[in-house]
């Protein structure tokens, strides 16, 4: 990415990386390839739900393709790429020379294509890939899962261990190396929100690492932690998972509040409106993550009382949730807003999240659930949120920072109209998937009744529509990288506030090798 | 991997004349149901009071939905910098903060109430008028009547879309894959309680119109129950992912009147029919029987499937020893995917699909088997 | 390299108590096993009910009422045996001492273990019945060709919730024959 000073030449640069900014560089382009991997998952699936009756697929590869799908997304596509955009950014907003552990940071990377080449060669496997969904409940994923579930187990372990070292790395960098002067409550909301996440996957993934091994030992050392027979229990495995799983979706969702949170008060030209409000309401949407996991379980025959604790807690959510949203509603008003490419996708992401934030108050209901739960109206909820919410604030944050990265401009028009294009395809994917689902479609079938058909196949559409839209971006991006129009200013946008803006264009390869003043 | 250029092809050329099909005629479903868009409230007073909430909260999440996207679009319209606008520099606001902090717990407090009430009455534990147990299996379910007069028999009940439909042509198909070889029957206005439970995995019974969706969790028994106040026909679907054919095993539940009920647990009370069938008369029911029992592993032609499921065509248990092929299907194959079905069907409907595995695709035993034989074979225990 | 960042105590120090957390967290994970059990007894989630004795039955008999239970037996994937109660319902008092049996026969040709696994449905009753004696406790080892008559003692609790009339007592039996545990999925 343009001319640099001081990196090593050829392979030896990547391999052995312990620049912040190669790093990040790395563990975007990775998010980007499993990006296009999950994305093709999904299009097969879309495919063969274009029309009822079974085409293309058996229903094992179909489920296999679910579960490749979420797993790759998750951990492979939008966990790495915020921790990419974490290693580029958190050093230039804090005014730190780099990461505060070099070494391991390089590590943590280097550990996630062998992750994801152990749960990817799973498909090739004798009996196929892992095929119980995303959740990997007990006893499918133990008793009755196919060979390959050993590699997905590892190649869990692995990845758990480099996010666990990521995060280890944000925290030790934002409490250590901060620039004189940068204060906690100075730091831009995306370390802010960073920072929490960090914590979250701290206290979280070892959790998980916890519920596989224990899977492990089920299916290789004769212990029953998951089934019944031995005195243990299956239910145990979904509280243990969900544990684990209710702050993952916050790991997702929280640093794209922080790009959000970056990127509209500098094409509103005004100052983030309600800043304290908004760190505040980020730590208690991570706290309350932590109590309110069994939402997802309400029809496994939880008491009454459980039920009603985890409704209430849940609903809770939502309110330092519409914190966040009125306060970005307030940054705009009484702005002077332009809309390039960043300022479209985050408004993308104020509209189309806040819808995912109301049928998630809906899904919190637990009576109301009974009939919600498992339908396509959950994975119209889910994608609402993880896709225009994490996916959209990505996309922004690319482009956002992609001049101050390589010292070029991307083709604005060509940024809208992607833009435009995923803007029109999320929703005709997604938008009907409510219907199906409150009409009562279950999730995860490979083939439906017909009168679900006409939905199914405008989402099927509306996914080939988005899913080429990314091809959009992929050329964009190269594009810009190659031969896009130089940028000399520092600031790059207008209203661009913060340390990352004060170094050079390009950001040279070493950034505050002398700490700034911050006052 | 699995894309065959057949299937390539059947795919892109059937996409156009669906489309025709899809947005031109109502050939294919009920017009009524084909753009259905909202929640069914269903046929018992839970199910309507859960309709009830659902769109009370869809309401009020409409309603906050103007209030924010409303001034977004206004913010969006009037405040751009291509009006020549100034942006202004405040940033904090207590009143402002403080009330889109304090008035959202009032509105969730309206919606708690209502939910609450509804949630204790969906646990209700007054008695019922009839128990059903319902039990999951890899990719069926089981429907046992637990009679308050001592009646008592099980069903195993099976989807009974053909897989060539499946594979083939299902625009024409009435309730395509929401249909089975043998639906529960149930009561008009009286309180049936599920006692809902699983065999290997977990799976859900969930019938949206009877407002019961349940996890059927193996060594767990769950209940949930309902009060139907209409006759009719109720379809639903297994909503917990179980493995390949969850997708596969619907759920059909016929509410009926009382005396329609009362001959129908008659009927099914009486013993199997343990007289002698001619090999024709086993060979047709077990073509049926293999169809909805066996044909998801082993294939409709007993192919199986390669690397997962054993073919029957030409198995050395299939057209060897009778009493090592009872013992596979009686008592299933420890540590493989292949139950014991001693549990599952009657001894009539194990004869007739042993002796159509043994006859069918080539397959030349040329022995058949009759319920008694296998009625034999259970008590007499070991081979 | 050309890091010129110096790691001080300060690091290490931060980094070996985020490290103890993650090994805290980890070990959290297994800690839930037995915290879970522990709730599930005490609250009855689950419908699980004791898996020891219970000694304690000096509670007088409540004749102002009759209780319901329902008993229910039910194959695992795979488990051969013929399982069943001999009584379907039998009404009790709270607090009267009862006893029922569950028959059992393994058919097969050789020896088998099996294991039952009791559930209570309504799930908030199970706090409230309490086994004495229980063939649950045990795994029970049949011949080929044996069969038997397995004994339950139970008591009702006389502080079951008045609207509890229907207790309905499960039993998933499984095969634990050493050896035959093997995974489910078969490739063949």
């Amino acid at each position: 990415m343009g001319e640099h000073h001081g990196p090593e030449k050829g392979i030896k640069r990547w391999l052995l990386a312990t620049n912040h900014k190669d790093i990040g560089t790395m563990y975007l382009w990775f998010s980007f390839a499993m990006f296009l991997i999950g994305g093709a998952f999904a299009m097969i699936i879309r495919a063969e739900l274009f029309q009822p009756g079974m085409q293309l697929v058996e229903p094992d590869f179909f489920n296999q393709m679910t579960t490749l799908h979420g797993l790759v997304m998750v951990f492979g596509a939008i966990m790495p790429s915020f921790v990419g955009l974490a290693n580029w950014m958190i050093p230039m907003m804090i005014g730190a020379p780099d990461m505060a552990l070099p070494r391991m940071n390089n590590l943590s990377f280097w550990l996630l294509p062998f992750a994801f080449a152990v749960l990817l060669s799973s498909l090739f496997m004798e009996g196929g890939a892992p095929n119980f969904g995303w959740t990997f409940y007990a006893p499918l994923s133990t008793t009755y899962g196919p060979p390959s579930t050993t590699f997905f187990i590892f190649g869990v372990h692995i990845m758990g261990a480099s996010s666990i070292m990521g995060s280890i790395n944000i925290i030790a960098t934002v409490m250590n190396l901060r620039a004189p002067g940068m204060t906690y409550m100075k730091m831009p909301l995306f370390v802010w929100t960073w920072v929490i996440t960090a914590f979250l996957l701290i206290a979280v993934m070892p959790v998980l690492a916890g519920a596989v091994t224990m899977m492990l030992m089920d299916i290789h050392f004769g212990t029953s932690f998951f089934s019944a027979a031995g005195g243990g229990d299956p239910v145990l495995f979904q509280h243990i998972f969900w544990f684990f799983g209710h702050p993952e979706v916050y790991i997702i969702i929280l640093p794209a509040f922080g790009v959000v949170s970056e990127i509209i008060p500098t094409f509103a030209r005004k100052p983030l409106f309600g800043y304290a409000s908004m760190v505040y309401a980020t730590a208690s949407i991570a706290f309350l993550s932590f109590i309110v996991w069994a939402h997802h379980m309400y029809t496994t025959g939880m008491p009454l009382a459980g039920e009603l604790y985890f409704m209430y807690a849940t609903m809770l959510i939502a309110v330092p949730t519409g914190v966040k949203v009125f306060n970005w509603v307030a940054t705009m008003y009484d702005g002077a807003l332009t809309f390039e490419t960043p300022m479209l996708f985050c408004l993308g992401f104020l509209f189309l999240f806040t819808m995912g934030g109301f049928t998630g108050l809906m899904l919190s209901i637990a009576p109301a659930d009974f009939q919600y739960h498992d339908t396509y109206f959950v994975v119209a909820h889910f994608h609402y949120v993880m896709v225009a919410g994490a996916i959209f604030s990505m996309t922004a944050a690319v482009y956002y920072w992609l001049p101050k990265w390589c010292g070029r401009m991307y083709n604005e028009t060509l940024g809208k109209a992607q833009f435009w294009i995923s803007f029109i395809g999320f929703n005709l994917t997604f938008f009907p998937q409510h219907f199906v689902g409150l009409a009562g479609m279950p999730r995860r079938i490979p083939d439906y009744a017909l009168q679900f058909a006409d939905f199914n196949m405008m989402s099927s559409i509306g996914a080939f529509i988005y899913g080429g839209s990314q091809l959009f971006f992929l050329y964009n991006v190269i594009a810009t990288i190659r031969s896009g129009e130089k940028v000399s200013d520092d600031k790059v946008w207008e209203g661009a506030n913060g340390l990352e803006w004060t170094v050079p264009t390009p950001a040279p390869f070493h950034t505050f090798s002398t700490p700034p003043e911050v006052k | 991997m699995y894309l065959s250029v057949d299937r390539l092809k059947k795919f892109t050329f059937r996409p156009a004349l669906m489309l025709f099909v899809l947005f031109s005629t109502g050939a294919i479903a009920d017009p009524s149901q084909r753009w259905q868009l909202n929640m069914s409230p269903g046929v018992t007073e839970l199910g309507q009071k859960i309709y009830d909430l659902h769109m009370a909260v869809t309401i009020i999440c409409c309603v906050i939905a103007l209030f924010v996207f409303i001034p977004l679009t206004i913010i969006i319209v009037k405040h751009r910098k291509s009006t020549g606008k100034q942006a202004a520099t405040w940033h904090e606001n207590l009143f402002f903060e403080l009330s889109w902090t304090i008035i959202p717990f009032f509105i969730l407090g309206f919606m708690a109430y209502p939910s609450t009430m509804t949630l204790i009455e969906a646990y209700d534990t007054s008695d019922s008028d009839i128990d059903i147990l319902v039990t999951g299996y890899q990719w069926k379910w089981k429907y046992e009547y637990l009679g308050k007069d001592g009646k008592n028999f099980s069903f195993m009940s099976n989807l009974s879309t053909p897989r060539d439909v499946i594979y083939g042509d299902p625009t024409e198909r009435e309730n395509y894959l929401l249909e089975v070889d043998e639906p529960l029957l149930i009561p008009v206005n009286q309180k049936t309680r599920f006692l809902v439970t699983a065999a290997d995995v977990i799976h859900a019974w969930w019938v949206p119109d009877l407002a019961v969706k349940k996890d059927a969790t193996p060594g767990y028994i769950n209940e949930a129950y309902t009060i139907p106040t209409k006759t009719g026909t109720y379809r639903g679907q297994c909503a917990e992912l179980c493995g390949k054919d969850h997708g596969f095993m619907p759920i059909v539940v016929k509410v009926v009147e009382q005396a329609e009920f009362d001959a129908w647990v008659e009927e099914k009370s009486k013993a199997v029919d343990l007289s002698p069938k001619t090999f024709d008369e086993l060979m047709a029911l077990g073509k049926d029987l293999y169809a909805t029992n066996c044909a998801a592993c082993h294939g409709v032609n007993g192919e199986g499937i390669a690397g997962a499921f054993p073919g029957l065509k030409g198995s050395p248990i299939a057209v060897g020893d009778m009493t090592g092929h009872l013992d596979i299907v009686v008592n299933g194959k420890p540590g493989t995917a292949m139950a014991a079905y001693g549990s599952q069907l009657d001894a009539l409907k194990l004869a007739a699909i042993i002796t159509y595995e043994r006859n069918a695709w080539g397959n030349n035993a040329g022995d058949s088997v009759q319920a008694t034989d296998v009625l034999n074979y259970m008590n007499g225990g070991a081979k | 390299m050309a890091t010129p960042v110096t790691k001080t105590k300060v690091q290490r120090k931060l980094v070996g108590k985020l490290t103890l957390l993650v090994l805290c967290m980890f070990g959290f994970g297994f800690a839930l096993v037995p915290l879970y059990d522990l709730l599930c007894e005490i609250t009855g989630i689950n419908g699980k009910t004791n898996t020891v004795a219970y000694t304690d039955i000096k509670q007088p008999v409540d004749t102002s009422r009759e209780i319901n239970v329902q008993f229910i037996a039910i194959n695992n994937d795979k488990m051969s045996w013929a399982f069943r109660p001999t009584a379907r319902t039998i009404k009790v008092n709270p607090g009267a001492p009862t006893e029922t049996f569950f028959y059992a026969k393994n058919p097969m040709d050789y020896q088998m273990t099996g294991q039952a696994v009791p559930s209570v449905s309504p799930a908030r009753a199970a706090a409230y019945f309490h086994k004495v004696e229980c063939f649950c406790f045990d795994q029970q080892i049949l011949e080929s060709g044996e069969d038997v008559e397995m004994g339950l003692q139970f008591v009702i609790d006389n502080d079951l919730p008045d609207d509890v009339r229907t207790i309905t007592l499960t039993y998933t039996l499984f095969d634990v024959t050493e050896d035959r545990v093997a995974s489910a999925y078969s490739l063949n």
